[in-house]
């Protein structure tokens, strides 16, 4: 049986989820790894929730990642690292941004957003202030730099950002986690 | 040679390109957009310079019919073409597929099906592999991008040695996963003479019953050929008593659900199957399983042909296959150790896709739910789909495309006959109308139905992420082209003018008289066009910069009128009854919450 290290990262449908999929992708495909990564978007850029699967390793067969079969989720938006957990992996890793994005059943006032969860899970949650460090940054729009810049640290893996992203946000996600 | 990490929807362009593909066509469809977008890029620049006399033509089509229809004049015409869609749109090029069959190709081409298990952006799941054989195509499936690649170019050469046209048939998850691919050069080829040989491209019965014969000959010795064909992989793994038998995505799953355990038999060619293939793999093993996701296509094959017992299994009708679903099908225990669900007690809420904030749609549908109790709406196949959900409800029946203008001419006869005096309204977009959504028309105001027919246009077909159409004024390749106009369409059909409203959306004024008008209008056809560009085209963003609505906090009361429009960037603080715009990046400063506010708290700021 391979083994491969399995990421699953969602988001909110224009959080620049399946980007900063493809770029941790790139980086991995040039350190030599055989990767997959399946990016099922739907619907997503009308607000929904995003998921992509990244895998790699010596060889990956299947694109996708079933429950309990992630090593990490990596979440842009509170909620929606909730939603993912069922995928985790026993011992694996909750990577968030602590941004809440409400959904329209919570700006409709029929569902209740979860504020709280992270204080009351016993999993191995990390989280970062992505959106903040990038409006603070001077764009917002680059919080998911700020969150390839911690994954490539969690992971070990050198990205060779391209020169139109913003690379103070890809640094500062490398030291915020 | 270069590798690069590809989806095969990306790959399949470029192993089209690289086959010397000149002429590809298609209407865009999640999960086959990609495939035509790439081609377009290709054509309009290409990676390396083109020989002389060599080209490529790539387009959007108005249907998959037309689309198919393209391509197959091309390949007739001595160019190798292609064509792509979503699985419901080989329903829509069913006809021009079938016969073209029978009459049989000059150059290759490729019919590509992208279908959707698990329904992740569809109306079904339907498995289009059973069209294969309906139809008399010759059927590859790819299971990753480097496949993808190679696949479609080996389609073109198979296409080519038996004149029939091959149908490359793929899933969401391998049009939309992407793995590393070596990339190879294109390689021109010179057009084929086109021969004009009417006993073989008109099917008059006589010359139909005659290439029945000729395409069930040829089908049958690929049937042999592929029997030594590279397309078919047999994986033999040491001291293994069970063979799986399994195609396409599948192979992927299987792999990860039983790893070295089984031996495998991946076949490429999945129509015609070869059986004397699978009577040689099986024989070698105890038992054989089928691994196959969709309906039980290659099981009846393997029943047939097979030396050695077939364990059933639950098929995989409904839902995306995985590797667990394989697992629990044939009794394998978990292969990995420590894998466990995680346990979680609270739970997220919903988040259902919604009509985006400055959407032009959504003027419509707040001012049509406003009617409630005097219409019933029929819809179509598009963004404006999201508009059946709450608060709008603003349709029962949507099935599919250029269906939200026909249905309606149905359904108000049979409220008539039940007295039920409601007006059907029927909405669909622009790009939906040119697909086929003019038919319809004509026919409501040829049969004088008592109905109100609504364009939706928002000058894009924006559902499947912006694509042109014939009402845009560049196309695929970014060449200016004619554009189309609707409205001049709609009056060609004999609709007096009085009848034909155009209407900004966004204003509720204009919008609620409008469907005033039409459910007070007591026979015969009204048409309705909303004009308003989509809040998400790249010209519209820039001209708007840094444009949105701001609710003032002194003046807002707290009386929530303006979340009846459900605008995604507008929230509501219960803490302090206020309204206000969480998402001021998103705002485009429409001012349809502007409208709803009765005490003037909401104003557009730059």
């Amino acid at each position: 049986m391979a083994k491969t290290t399995n990421l699953l990262f969602t988001g909110v449908g224009g959080q620049g989820t399946i980007l900063t999929t493809k770029l941790l992708s790139n980086a991995l495909v040039d350190a030599g790894y055989d990767v997959k990564m399946s990016e099922i978007h739907g619907m997503a850029q009308r607000g929904g929730t995003v998921n992509t699967q990244l895998k790699y390793g010596d060889k990956v067969y299947a694109p996708n990642i079933g429950e309990g079969e992630a090593d990490y989720v990596i979440a842009f938006e509170k909620a929606e690292a909730l939603r993912a957990l069922p995928y985790l992996k026993d011992g694996g890793v909750v990577l968030t941004d602590e941004r809440e994005i409400y959904s329209m059943p919570v700006l409709l006032g029929q569902a209740e957003y979860p504020h709280g969860w992270l204080k009351e899970t016993e999993y191995n949650v990390k989280v970062i202030p992505a959106y903040e460090i990038a409006e603070k940054l001077g764009s917002a729009r680059d919080s998911n730099i700020v969150m390839l810049g911690a994954v490539s640290k969690l992971l070990g893996i050198a990205v060779t950002l391209p020169p139109k992203f913003n690379a103070k946000a890809f640094d500062a996600g490398r030291e915020a986690v | 040679m270069q590798k690069q990490i590809l989806s095969g929807n990306e790959a399949v362009a470029r192993g089209a390109w690289e086959a010397g593909v000149r002429v590809a066509a298609a209407y865009p469809g999640t999960p086959s957009t990609e495939i035509l977008e790439n081609l377009g890029a290709l054509a309009a620049s290409p990676p390396a310079a083109l020989s002389e006399g060599d080209n490529l033509y790539a387009t959007w089509a108005n249907n998959e019919a037309i689309a198919t229809e393209i391509a197959f004049g091309a390949a007739v015409g001595g160019s190798r073409s292609l064509t792509a869609m979503k699985h419901v749109g080989m329903n829509v090029a069913a006809d021009p597929i079938f016969s073209g069959a029978y009459a049989g190709i000059n150059a290759g081409m490729v019919i590509i099906s992208c279908d959707d298990p698990g329904c992740y952006s569809s109306q079904n799941e339907q498995d289009n592999r059973l069209y294969a054989a309906h139809a008399k195509l010759i059927m590859l499936e790819p299971s990753d991008s480097q496949e993808c690649l190679d696949f479609v170019k080996a389609a073109f050469e198979l296409s080519e040695q038996f004149d029939l046209p091959v149908l490359l048939r793929m899933t969401t998850r391998v049009c939309h996963s992407k793995s590393v691919v070596t990339l190879g050069e294109r390689k021109a080829r010179a057009v084929k003479t086109y021969n004009g040989d009417w006993t073989k491209y008109v099917v008059l019965p006589v010359n139909a019953r005659r290439r029945h014969i000729i395409v069930e000959e040829n089908l049958a010795k690929l049937r042999e050929a592929s029997y030594s064909s590279t397309l078919n992989r047999a994986e033999n793994n040491p001291d293994t008593k069970i063979g799986v038998i399994t195609s396409g995505m599948s192979y992927q799953h299987a792999k990860e659900a039983f790893g070295d355990t089984v031996s495998y038999l991946k076949l490429g060619i999945t129509y015609p199957i070869c059986t004397k293939l699978i009577a040689d793999f099986s024989e070698k093993f105890e038992e054989i399983y089928v691994v196959e996701e969709g309906e039980p296509y290659i099981l009846p094959s393997v029943q047939l042909s097979a030396t050695v017992p077939v364990v059933i299994n639950e098929p995989f009708i409904q839902g995306e296959l995985d590797a667990e679903r394989i697992r629990a099908a044939f009794g394998v225990a978990i292969v990995e150790s420590g894998v466990r669900k995680a346990e979680i007690t609270t739970s997220a809420p919903g988040r259902p896709p919604v009509l985006c904030a400055g959407c032009p749609h959504r003027g419509f549908f707040y001012a049509l739910s406003n009617r409630n109790g005097k219409y019933v709406g029929v819809g179509d196949i598009g963004c404006y789909t999201l508009g059946v959900n709450a608060p709008f409800n603003g349709m029962d029946i949507c099935i599919c495309m250029g269906s939200g203008f026909s249905i309606p001419i149905g359904l108000s006869k049979a409220l008539e006959a039940q007295g039920d005096t409601r007006k059907v309204f029927g909405m669909l977009g622009d790009s939906t109308f040119f697909h086929s959504g003019f038919n319809s028309l004509v026919d409501a105001v040829h049969q004088k139905a008592n109905v109100c027919l609504v364009v939706l246009d928002n000058s894009i077909t924006a559902m499947t992420g912006h694509q042109e159409n014939s009402g845009t004024e560049k196309n695929l390749m970014g060449y200016e082209v004619p554009k189309v106009s609707i409205e001049q369409m709609i009056l060609s059909t004999g609709l007096p003018k009085e009848r034909l409203l155009i209407v900004n959306p966004i204003d509720q004024k204009q919008m609620g008289a409008a469907i005033d008008t039409a459910i007070s209008n007591e026979s015969g056809v009204t048409v309705i066009i909303t004009k308003y560009p989509c809040a998400l085209l790249k010209d519209v963003i820039k001209a708007r910069g840094t444009t949105h609505c701001e609710v003032d906090p002194e003046k807002c009361v707290g009386c929530k009128s303006c979340m009846k429009v459900a605008c995604p960037s507008l929230a509501f603080d219960a803490s302090k009854k206020k309204a206000y715009v969480a998402d001021t990046a998103n705002c485009t400063g429409c001012g349809l919450c502007a409208q709803m506010c009765k005490v003037g708290a909401i104003k557009e700021v730059k």
